[in-house]
C-alpha cells in the first residue's frame, strides 16, 4: 500500500466508533463504580497501546512494561502523597508533614529526591521523562549491540524483577510492598468522590485517544513502515543504510512513555500505586491484553485490555476460585488459533462480510482497520 | 566490618558462606539445566518451568505419604523412589504438552512465552485445586537431617551435601546423554538444521519431544531435591522462574557448561553479598551485576552467538 | 466511653447475650431457627444497607488465589463457621446472615475493588477480610471513604484506629512485650538477633522489640536481618546467627519462607532446644507446612494456641475440624477471624440497628465471653483487649502453652516511647 495519508477512512470510521462506545455509550449504560472499573481496564490499554507500537510493528517484546507504567504511576503518587501528607493531615505522626509510611520507617525529613513532586509540573515533565530515559537507556544498550528477540525479553524481565525489589526493599522512601495509599487530592481538588472519578475518566479518554493519533500517525509515516520491514528483514534495512537500532530505541521509548501515561491516570483514578503493577506478572499480563486485541491493531489494543480485564473481573466474581483456569486458558487460545487477537478475528470473519455487503452496492471498498501490508506477514517475532 | 570477629571466625565464615554458596549454586543448576536444554537447544520459552518443578515437588510429598501410610519401615529409602517418581510424572507431563501446544509454535518462539504463561496459570490453579492452596511440607528421612560438624565452627548440612552430589550426578548424566549418546547428537543435529537432520532420516518431532519431555523431567528431579530446603506450594515455582531464566543467559543459551558457570558465579556473588549487606539488596545487586554484564557482553559467559 | 466490662451493655441486652452463650455447645439440638421475628427492618437498617426482613448480607473479602491464599484460607473458614453458628442460633436480630465471598487474588488493588464492590454494589452490612498490612492499608481509604465496617482478623503493626476497622488480632505491642519479657526472665536473654521478611509488619515489630530490648531489657540487638517476601535461602542469615550466638533468635518471617527458613536451621545444625527461638509469625497454619520435627522446641508469642486448654475452646476445635475436616488446624489469626461475625453480630445486638456509625460508636465495651482464646473486649481504640500466650512447638505442630499474662493487655497502637 502506498497510502501516505494520517488514517484512511475505515480506520476513521473504527476510532469513531471506540470514541463514541467510551464517550457516550459506556457512561450512559454503567454506573460510576463500573464506569470506574473501565477507568482502571483503560490504564492498561495505554501500555497495550505502547505494546502495539513497538511489539506489533517494532518487534521487540518488553516483558518490562509494568517497570514504566509503575514509574510513571509511581511519580503521580508521590506528588499526590506529598499532597495528602500536609502537616494537619498527618499531626498524628511523629514528624508531621511526610508521607506516613517515611514516618513508620523512622525518615525525619522528606529526601532530596522526593523535594521536586511538590510542582505538578515537574510531576507532569518527570511522569514523561523518567520513564523515557530509562528506555532510552536500556534500549540504548541493548540494540545499539543488536540484542534482540527473547534475549531482550528476559532482561526487560529481569529489571522487572530489580524494580520491584528495590521497591519493595526501600520502603522508607518508596513504601514498600503496601505502596502509596490514601492518595486523595489533586491541587486541592478531591479525586475521591464519584463525580471527580466521572471527570477522570473522561479526561484519561481524552488522553487515550490522542495516544492513538499518535500512534496512527506514526504507522502511517515513514517510520511506521520502517519498523514494519525491520520487523520482517532486520537485515535488509541495515544493508539499505538505516540505522535499525535508532528505530528500535524510538519505538521502546514510545512504548515506555505511553505506559508510564497509564501509570500516572492509574494512581489518579485508583487513589494508590504499588510494588504489585511493576514486577513479571503485571508485565506479562499487559502484553496479553495486547496479544488478545491483536498485536497489530491499535484499537484492538484496546478492545482486548477491556475484553481481557473484563473477563477476569466477572470470572473472579462468579467463580474467584476458577478464574485462573480461565484466564490461562485464553492465552493459550491467543496464541494457538487466534494469533492476530480480536482484530484477526474481525478481519478474517467480520470485516469480508461487511465489505461483500458494501460491495453489493459499490464496486471496490477499502481494507480493514489492520493494514494490509502488515495483516498478511508473519506474526511478529 | 570485620572487627567483631576473630581470625578463626573469620576463616569459617568464609568457609560456611563458600558452602552456602555452593548449595545456592546446585539449586541453581537443578533449575536451570532443564532449561538450558529447552530454552537453549529448541529455542523454546518455557514460562510453566517451575510448575513442572513443583510438580516434581508435589509427587516427592505424595510419596513420602504412601510410604509413611503403607511402607514405614522403608521410609529412608523413599526419597530415591520420589525422585524417579518426580522424573517420570513431570516428563510424561512435558511430552503432553508439547504434543498438545508446543509443536504448533517452534516457529514463533515468543509465542510460547506466552502460551507456556497461560498454561502456567492453569498449572497453579490446578495444583491449587488438587492440593489445597496451602504449603505441605515434605518430612525427610532421619537420615537426611542435621549437619556434620567439621570443626568447631564449621558445620555442613546433609542435605546440602545431599543436594550437591545429586547435583553433580544429573549433571553428568545430561553431559552424557547430550555429548556423548546417539540421541544427544541427534538433538544438536535438529538444533542446528532441522531441514537437513529431517533428510537424513532423524524423526525430528520424536527428538522434538523427547527433548522437550527431558527438560521438564529434570525440572521434576529439581523440584524433589527443592523440597529439602524450601517450601511446596501451588505458586512456588513461579518465584524462580527468572532466576533460573538468567542463569541460562547469562551462561550464554546453548551451552551446558556456559550454565554451570554462571551458576556458580551468581550463586557466590549473591551468597558472599549477602553476608555483608542484608538479604534484598544482595539479591538486587547481583541481578544489576548480570544485567550490567549481559549489556556489555549480550552473549552470555560461554555462547557462540546471539546476534540476529 | 469507657472499657469496664459490662457497663456499656443495657441489662436486658446482656441476659440476651448470656442466654445465647449459654446456648452455644447445644446448637447443634436446636430446631432449625425461623428468621423474620426482629424488628422492623426500616428501624435496623437506615442507611440502605443489603438488608431484608429475613437476612442481611456481609462480606467476606480474603484471597482465594495467588500467594496468600496459603494464609487467608484459615481465615475464610473460620468466618464461615461464624456465620453457620450464628444463623443456627437465631441469626442477628432475627435475621440471617447471607454472605458474599470475594477474592482478593493476593492483590493490593483488587482487594481495594472487590471492597468497594462489596460496599457500593452490594450495600454490605460488614466485611470480614483483608490478612496482610498491605491488604488492609488498600482497603481502608475504601471503607473510610464509602462508610463500611471492617472485621480485620491478623495480628499487625499498629500504627493505625479507625472507626470503621475493628482490629481482632493484636497489634505489636500487645503481642510482643509480653513475650520478650518472659524469655529475657525465663532464659536470662540479653542479646538477639532479629530476621524478618521485608515489609512493614516485621519492620514495624522488629523496631518495637529492639526499643524493648534496649531500653527496657537492657539487652543487646547483635542483628537485624530482613529477607524478600518469598525468599528461600537462609544459609548466609544461619552462618550470621552462628557467629554471633545470640541468646535469643527473634523472628517474624512470613509465608513459604519460614518452611525454608526452619529447615535450613535445622540443616545447619542449629539446635532449638538448646538455641532459643521466640517467633511472633509461626502459628499452627505455618508448621503444617515447615513440619513439626524442623521447628519442635522453638517458642511463640501470640494470644491463641489450638491446644488452649479451655471450654470455649473445647466446643470451637471440634466444631471447626466437622466443617472444615479432621487434619485442618487453627492458628491464631484464624481464631481471630472466627471473633469477626460474632463480635458483629454482638455489637449490631447491642447497638439495635446494622447502621455502621451506630455500630461503630457501640463496639467499645462489646465482651465475647465464647471466644475460644477466652474472654475478649473491644477496646475505644477498636483494638481487643487479649491475653498473650507464649506456647512451644512440638513435634506434633501443636504448641503447648507455657506462659501466658495474667491479665488482659490493653491494645494501644500508637505506642509511647517505641515509635
Amino acid at each position: 500500500m502506498t497510502d501516505n495519508r494520517f488514517t484512511n477512512r475505515s480506520e476513521l470510521i473504527g476510532i469513531l466508533v471506540l470514541a463514541v462506545f467510551l464517550v457516550v455509550i459506556l457512561p450512559l449504560c454503567l454506573d460510576v463504580f463500573r464506569l470506574n472499573l473501565v477507568a482502571k481496564y483503560l490504564t492498561y490499554a495505554f501500555v497495550a497501546l505502547g505494546l502495539v507500537i513497538c511489539w506489533g510493528y517494532g518487534g521487540i517484546l518488553s516483558l518490562g512494561q509494568g517497570v514504566f507504567f509503575g514509574l510513571g504511576g509511581y511519580c503521580m503518587a508521590m506528588f499526590l502523597k506529598l499532597e495528602a501528607s500536609s502537616v494537619e493531615n498527618t499531626k498524628i505522626q511523629s514528624t508531621p508533614g511526610i508521607p506516613d509510611f517515611m514516618d513508620w520507617n523512622q525518615i525525619t525529613s522528606l529526601p532530596l529526591f522526593w523535594q521536586p513532586f511538590h510542582s505538578l509540573t515537574f510531576t507532569i515533565a518527570a511522569v514523561i521523562l523518567v520513564p523515557g530515559l530509562f528506555a532510552l537507556v536500556i534500549g540504548a544498550a541493548m540494540f545499539k549491540r543488536r540484542v534482540g528477540g527473547t534475549y531482550f525479553a528476559i532482561i526487560t524481565q529481569a529489571v522487572a524483577a530489580i524494580l520491584t525489589i528495590l521497591i519493595v526493599g526501600q520502603q522508607g522512601y518508596t513504601g514498600g510492598i503496601n505502596g502509596m495509599t490514601d492518595l486523595r487530592t489533586l491541587k486541592g481538588w478531591d479525586i475521591r468522590p464519584d463525580h471527580a472519578k466521572v471527570v477522570l475518566y473522561f479526561f484519561e479518554v481524552g488522553l487515550l485517544f490522542i495516544c492513538i493519533l499518535i500512534a496512527q500517525f506514526i504507522r502511517h509515516s515513514k517510520l511506521g513502515r520502517i519498523l514494519v520491514a525491520m520487523r520482517d528483514q532486520e537485515d535488509r534495512v541495515r544493508f539499505s543504510g538505516y540505522s535499525v537500532a535508532n528505530f528500535k530505541i524510538f519505538a521502546f521509548c514510545v512504548g515506555a512513555i505511553f505506559a508510564a501515561i497509564g501509570g500516572a491516570m492509574f494512581a489518579l483514578q485508583v487513589g494508590f500505586m504499588s510494588p504489585s503493577f511493576v514486577g513479571i506478572v503485571p508485565s506479562i499480563e499487559m502484553v496479553i491484553y495486547t496479544a488478545v486485541g491483536g498485536r497489530l491493531s491499535i484499537l484492538g489494543a484496546v478492545y482486548g485490555t477491556m475484553l481481557v480485564n473484563f473477563a477476569k473481573t466477572s470470572l473472579s466474581e462468579s467463580f474467584p476460585e476458577l478464574w485462573l483456569f480461565g484466564l490461562g486458558g485464553l492465552f493459550i487460545a491467543v496464541v494457538l488459533a487466534f494469533p492476530n487477537g480480536l482484530a484477526g478475528i474481525w478481519q478474517d470473519h467480520v470485516q469480508p462480510r461487511i465489505d461483500r455487503l458494501i460491495s453489493s452496492r459499490k464496486p471496490k471498498s477499502e481494507s480493514g482497520w489492520t493494514d494490509n501490508s502488515v495483516a498478511d506477514g508473519a506474526p511478529a517475532e | 566490618m570485620f572487627g567483631d570477629y576473630s581470625i578463626g571466625d573469620l576463616g569459617s565464615i568464609f568457609v560456611m558462606q563458600g558452602f552456602a554458596g555452593l548449595i545456592l549454586f546446585s539449586v541453581y543448576v537443578l533449575m536451570a539445566l532443564g532449561l538450558a536444554i529447552i530454552f537453549g537447544q529448541m529455542g523454546v520459552i518455557n514460562m510453566a518451568h517451575g510448575e513442572f518443578m513443583i510438580l516434581g515437588a508435589y509427587v516427592t510429598w505424595m510419596t513420602s505419604n504412601l510410604f509413611q501410610s503403607y511402607l514405614p519401615g522403608l521410609f529412608s529409602g523413599y526419597f530415591f523412589l520420589a525422585m524417579i517418581l518426580a522424573f517420570l510424572a513431570s516428563g510424561a507431563l512435558g511430552m503432553l504438552v508439547e504434543w498438545v501446544l508446543i509443536r504448533h509454535l517452534y516457529k514463533r518462539p515468543l509465542d510460547t512465552l506466552l502460551a507456556t504463561w497461560g498454561l502456567s496459570l492453569m498449572l497453579q490453579q490446578a495444583y491449587r485445586s488438587i492440593f489445597g492452596a496451602r504449603e505441605v511440607g515434605v518430612e525427610l528421612p532421619q537420615w537426611m537431617l542435621g549437619s556434620l560438624k567439621v570443626t568447631d565452627s564449621i558445620e555442613v548440612p546433609i542435605n546440602g551435601v545431599f543436594v550437591m552430589g545429586l547435583t553433580v550426578l544429573i549433571t553428568i548424566v545430561v553431559a552424557y546423554v547430550m555429548y556423548k549418546s546417539r540421541w544427544g547428537r541427534q538433538v544438536r543435529a535438529v538444533v542446528q538444521n532441522r531441514i537437513m537432520a529431517g533428510a537424513v532420516g532423524i524423526n525430528t518431532a520424536k527428538v522434538d519431544r523427547l527433548t522437550f519431555a527431558l527438560g521438564c523431567g529434570i525440572a521434576g528431579v529439581a523440584g524433589s531435591a527443592f523440597t529439602m530446603i524450601g517450601s511446596t506450594g501451588p505458586t512456588s515455582g513461579q518465584l524462580y522462574i527468572v532466576d533460573t531464566f538468567l542463569v541460562v543467559v547469562f551462561g550464554g543459551a546453548a551451552s551446558l557448561l556456559g550454565t554451570i558457570a554462571s551458576a556458580f558465579s551468581i550463586s557466590q556473588t549473591q551468597s558472599t553479598l549477602e553476608f555483608f549487606t542484608s538479604g534484598s539488596m544482595a539479591k538486587v545487586l547481583t541481578l544489576l551485576a548480570v544485567v550490567g554484564i549481559l549489556m556489555l557482553r549480550p552473549q552470555g559467559l560461554f555462547a557462540l552467538k546471539v546476534r540476529k | 466511653m469507657s472499657d469496664e466490662p459490662n457497663k456499656g451493655l443495657q441489662s436486658p441486652l446482656r441476659r440476651q447475650l448470656l442466654m445465647g452463650a449459654a446456648a452455644l455447645p447445644l446448637i447443634s439440638m436446636l430446631p432449625r431457627p425461623s428468621f423474620g421475628a426482629g424488628p422492623a427492618t426500616s428501624v435496623v437498617n437506615t442507611t440502605g444497607l443489603a438488608v431484608t426482613d429475613t437476612e442481611v448480607t456481609v462480606g467476606i473479602l480474603h484471597s482465594a488465589t495467588g500467594t496468600m491464599a496459603i494464609s487467608e484460607t484459615g481465615s475464610i473458614q473460620a468466618e464461615k463457621l461464624a456465620i453457620e453458628q450464628i444463623n443456627a442460633a437465631g441469626g442477628v436480630l432475627g435475621r440471617k446472615i447471607k454472605f458474599i465471598q470475594e477474592d482478593g487474588a493476593s492483590d493490593w488493588p483488587t482487594f481495594a475493588e472487590k471492597a468497594k464492590k462489596l460496599l457500593v454494589n452490594d450495600k454490605v452490612a460488614a466485611i470480614m477480610g483483608c490478612w496482610t498490612s498491605a491488604s488492609r492499608k488498600a482497603v481502608l481509604p475504601v471503607v473510610e471513604q464509602y462508610n463500611g465496617m471492617l472485621y480485620y482478623p491478623t495480628f499487625y503493626e499498629g500504627l493505625e484506629q479507625s472507626k470503621n476497622v475493628i482490629y481482632t488480632g493484636q497489634e505489636a505491642t500487645q503481642q510482643i512485650l509480653a513475650g520478650l519479657n518472659w524469655i529475657a526472665k525465663e532464659k536470662g536473654a540479653k542479646s538477639f538477633f532479629f530476621i524478618g521478611s521485608d515489609y512493614i509488619w516485621p519492620r514495624t515489630s522488629n523496631k518495637i522489640a529492639r526499643k524493648h530490648v534496649e531500653n527496657v531489657l537492657k539487652g543487646k540487638v547483635v542483628g537485624e536481618e530482613y529477607y524478600a517476601l518469598g525468599s528461600t535461602q537462609f544459609n548466609s542469615v544461619i552462618n550470621k546467627i552462628k557467629l554471633t550466638k545470640p541468646d535469643v533468635i527473634f523472628t517474624d518471617v512470613v509465608g513459604g519462607s519460614n518452611v525454608a527458613f526452619y529447615k535450613q536451621l535445622k540443616a545447619a545444625g542449629v539446635d532449638l532446644s538448646k538455641q532459643a527461638l521466640l517467633t511472633i509469625s509461626v502459628t499452627e497454619d505455618e508448621i503444617d507446612g515447615i513440619g513439626g520435627e524442623n521447628i519442635a522446641g522453638a517458642y511463640a508469642c501470640m494470644k491463641y494456641f489450638q491446644s488452649l486448654d479451655n471450654a470455649n475452646n473445647k466446643a470451637f476445635v471440634p466444631a471447626f475440624k466437622k466443617l472444615w475436616g479432621e487434619k485442618t488446624v487453627i492458628g491464631d489469626v484464624t481464631q481471630a477471624g472466627y471473633l469477626g461475625p460474632w463480635l458483629w453480630k454482638l455489637t449490631c445486638e447491642k447497638a439495635g440497628s446494622f447502621d455502621v456509625d451506630k455500630i461503630a460508636a457501640a463496639s467499645p465495651g462489646i465482651e465475647f465471653k465464647e471466644a475460644p482464646e477466652g474472654y475478649v473486649r473491644i477496646h475505644e481504640n477498636h483494638h481487643l483487649w487479649s491475653k498473650t500466650r507464649v506456647g512451644r512447638a512440638k513435634l506434633d505442630g501443636q504448641f503447648e502453652l507455657i506462659f501466658e499474662t495474667a491479665d488482659l493487655i490493653e491494645p494501644d497502637p500508637f505506642p509511647k516511647g517505641y515509635q
